[in-house]
């Protein structure tokens, strides 16, 4: 029987029609806007001025703190501005603005396309490769990769899970770097098994998609007789519950270890990261090429074109969508992510960070929300919450300000997943409510521990 | 028959004076000793348990006011000086005297200055509209027009203007208690002084974008040009991150900066007449040599005139 997490989860439609589109190359647009907040923490420091001459790979921003990332060029050419430009949401940002100049990348830099499968024995110059060429989780969360493969001091982990869940609806970047570089990802897989000293690697595909199980598991066999240094790797195939992808689901799925409220997977001795992430820690280590591109799905029903794009970090979505053939006349609403937990987009003119997934259009009959009614109690968002939440509590909580008793009812579980929003028969906007919730419980939780250190 | 309706009585009777006498013994047994003068603060209170003033209510305060034996860090809002008075003059305390404050929203984006670029259908509240993002225009900064404020005022001060898509202040029900101050995610609504005859000028904007972006984004922003931080004679006005604020503390409502303001950010609020164009070459050369004589050309204009615009025109 295959596996899948214990509790809750919902079964959105799949819609993934863009499964079939293999990865092209975008050109290179006439001007980047690379952010400098493309990473859980504090944004990196930008070290070019205007005027300053940039190659392909080369650094401009450094990391502001421990959990910070550095940030590369993702173009050659010249600083044309360092400063606040417009987000995604909207917000400003610290952006650096590059006029694209030819194509030169930095030396040392390996842009063949041969395979490189063999592991390094020095676990520390792995680490290095990592942190220096700016690698983050590109499962969502964007949190500095080389962080998450050093566990505090007093924690060991035991398995690495290779999240190739995908289980959100429409999604199809990972889908296809798993057909398409399949090799590259368990190598990838590889070199973080050696950093964490594991000895198991699980990669969880859902089951929609076979023909990655079959690639990869091809791919997992194929590098298993070169090297011991690949023993240990198995495909997993699990059955398809949104939300598999989360990290804690995953672990759930995948070894039925449960980690406890405001947890860590290292307290249970696993380690999450995404297929894109491997792919990029490959192509950090075995090619010393920064995280400067990746793979973007530019889809939606409404939307001529479907698409799974090699997209330079940095590209303003309008110039994706003009590639493409313009904006589609229906479409209502423009989604960064997947329609579950995307964002939608208020300004197309912001640029694709280093964690940007897919660009989804939705048509007003799509997206438009329906008229909210009473809450029924009929637990229907309490059965959905994977977390093991009550949102339709939380939700009451939240609207009277209830801080104390949304701690104890643990609404900094959430994992923001949309379950209960989904599922919920009377239109309450429980997520939009718990969301804000969460964030001042946890800025609370924060401020009484702080003083303690 | 009659017997025991009788006797239902005098049980009745004397099990309630039983009652009655231990009821008596245990409130004087375990009596709370509180300061009567609690009580006296309190009855000179508003009553309507705001909060504006820090305290969970009006009795909380009383007590604090009695508790520290000084006014200095206690004053109602609601009540303003009339109130503290009272409450000086039961404790027999000294008060200083506050100008009277009031709401002010300083934000200009009306539906006509800065155009709706993106349409918002999530949940009506400005707090979950701050979390998602920017809000509906190009300026990130700015009103987001779900009436938080309105919901957090106890008084019905404040109302939405469905033409403009801004809040409106009724300054005659504003008691100043920051409810709205605190709702706004956006901190656009400000608590400002009240004014002489109510006139008041601030600038009607928070936007810190640079100025050509924030022009675009709305045509009356401060664009951080700073004309009015020059042709302020008090030094009232400073222009910091793109964006001019004048203390209130400092501003004697002279109204050169509204009449140099390039668009309009600056207003001037129950005024009678319309701000004094600014008088080129002759006011540049006046202006430092007399620096005192100026704020009384507006200030001395007829009183009755003033009083009476006061009530039609709101901010």
């Amino acid at each position: 029987m295959m596996k899948t997490f214990s509790i809750g989860g919902v079964h959105p439609d799949d819609r993934k029609i863009s499964a079939g589109c293999a990865i092209e190359v975008l050109p290179v647009p006439k001007t980047v806007y690379i952010s400098m907040a493309q990473h859980l923490g504090a944004p990196a420091k930008p070290v070019v001025v205007p005027g300053d001459k940039v190659k392909t790979g080369q650094i401009i921003g450094e990391p502001a703190g421990f959990i910070s990332a550095f940030v590369h060029s993702s173009v050659s050419g010249t600083v044309k501005s360092v400063g606040p430009r417009k987000d995604l949401a909207g917000n400003p940002v610290t952006h650096v603005e590059i006029e694209v100049d030819g194509d030169e990348w930095m030396e040392g830099i390996d842009t063949s396309d041969t395979l490189a499968a063999e592991v390094p024995a020095d676990v520390q110059f792995i680490i290095d490769r990592i942190k220096g060429n700016g690698v983050v989780g590109l499962g969502g969360a964007t949190f500095p990769t080389n962080v998450k493969l050093c566990p505090p001091p007093g924690k060991k982990a035991d398995i690495l899970i290779l999240n190739g869940a995908e289980c959100e609806p429409y999604l199809t970047s990972d889908y296809r770097i798993m057909i398409e570089k399949s090799r590259q990802i368990v190598v990838g897989a590889a070199l973080m098994k050696k950093v964490l000293g594991v000895g198991r690697v699980v990669i969880g595909i859902e089951e929609n998609k076979p023909e990655a199980i079959a690639m990869m598991s091809e791919a997992v066999r194929e590098l298993a007789v070169s090297s011991p240094d690949y023993a240990g790797m198995e495909v997993m195939t699990l059955k398809k519950k949104y939300p598999q992808g989360g990290e804690k689901q995953l672990i759930d799925a995948v070894t039925r270890r449960q980690v406890k409220s405001m947890g860590l997977p290292i307290d249970v001795g696993a380690v999450v990261q995404n297929v894109a992430t491997s792919l990029a820690v490959y192509e950090a280590v075995q090619k010393n090429k920064p995280l400067i591109d990746n793979t973007v799905t530019v889809t939606g029903e409404c939307f001529p074109k479907q698409s799974n794009l090699l997209v330079r970090v940095g590209t303003p979505l309008s110039y994706i969508i003009d590639f493409l053939g313009g904006m589609p006349a229906d479409a209502a609403k423009v989604i960064s992510g997947g329609p579950m937990m995307g964002k939608a987009v208020s300004n197309l003119d912001a640029a694709t960070l280093k964690g940007t997934s897919s660009v989804l259009f939705l048509t007003e009959a799509q997206t438009r929300r329906k008229p909210e009614t009473n809450c029924i109690r009929c637990g229907k968002c309490a059965e959905a919450c994977p977390m093991g939440l009550e949102p339709f509590l939380l939700n009451k909580l939240a609207r009277n300000g209830m801080t104390d008793e949304l701690e104890q009812n643990a609404v900094q579980d959430c994992i923001e997943c949309g379950c209960c929003l989904y599922t919920c028969p009377a239109n309450i906007p429980l997520l939009d409510y718990i969301r804000v919730a969460k964030g001042e419980v946890i800025r609370i939780m924060r401020s009484r521990t702080a003083p303690k250190k | 028959m009659t017997t025991t309706i009788i006797w239902t009585i005098v049980a009745i009777t004397v099990l309630g004076v039983l009652l009655a006498v231990v009821l008596y013994l245990v409130a004087t047994k375990f009596k709370v000793e509180e300061d009567p003068r609690i009580d006296e603060v309190e009855k000179v209170m508003p009553g309507a348990n705001c909060g504006g003033c820090g305290f969970a209510g009006c009795r909380a305060f009383a007590q604090s006011c009695v508790e520290s034996g000084s006014l200095d860090n206690n004053f109602c809002p609601v009540g303003g000086n009339e109130v503290m008075k009272k409450v000086a003059a039961v404790l027999g305390l000294e008060v200083h005297e506050k100008a009277p404050m009031v709401a002010v929203v300083r934000c200009n984006g009306t539906c006509a200055n800065r155009p709706s670029v993106n349409d918002y259908d999530g949940y009506r509240s400005c707090k979950i509209k701050a979390a998602l993002y920017s809000g509906d225009t190009g300026c990130s900064y700015g009103c987001l027009g779900c009436g938080d404020c309105v919901a957090a005022c106890q008084f019905g001060a404040i109302s939405m203007d469905p033409a403009t898509g801004l809040p409106v202040v009724d300054e005659e029900k504003c008691t100043a208690c920051g409810a709205c101050v605190k709702a706004c995610p956006k901190q656009i609504i400000e608590l400002r002084n009240k004014g002489p005859k109510n006139r008041r000028v601030f600038v009607s904007c928070v936007n810190k974008d640079k100025g050509a972006v924030a022009r675009k984004a709305c045509s009356a922003a401060c664009i951080g040009c700073g004309k009015c931080e020059k042709a302020c004679p008090f030094g009232a006005i400073t222009v910091e991150n793109n964006v001019a604020y004048i203390d209130f503390n400092k501003c004697r409502l002279c109204r050169k900066c509204v009449a140099v303001c390039p668009t309009g950010a600056i207003h001037d609020i129950n005024f009678p007449t319309p701000a004094p164009a600014p008088e080129k070459a002759a006011a540049k050369l006046a202006a430092p040599a007399a620096p005192a004589a100026a704020p009384e050309t507006p200030a001395g204009k007829p009183a009755a005139a003033g009083s009476q615009e006061t009530g039609k025109k709101e901010e």
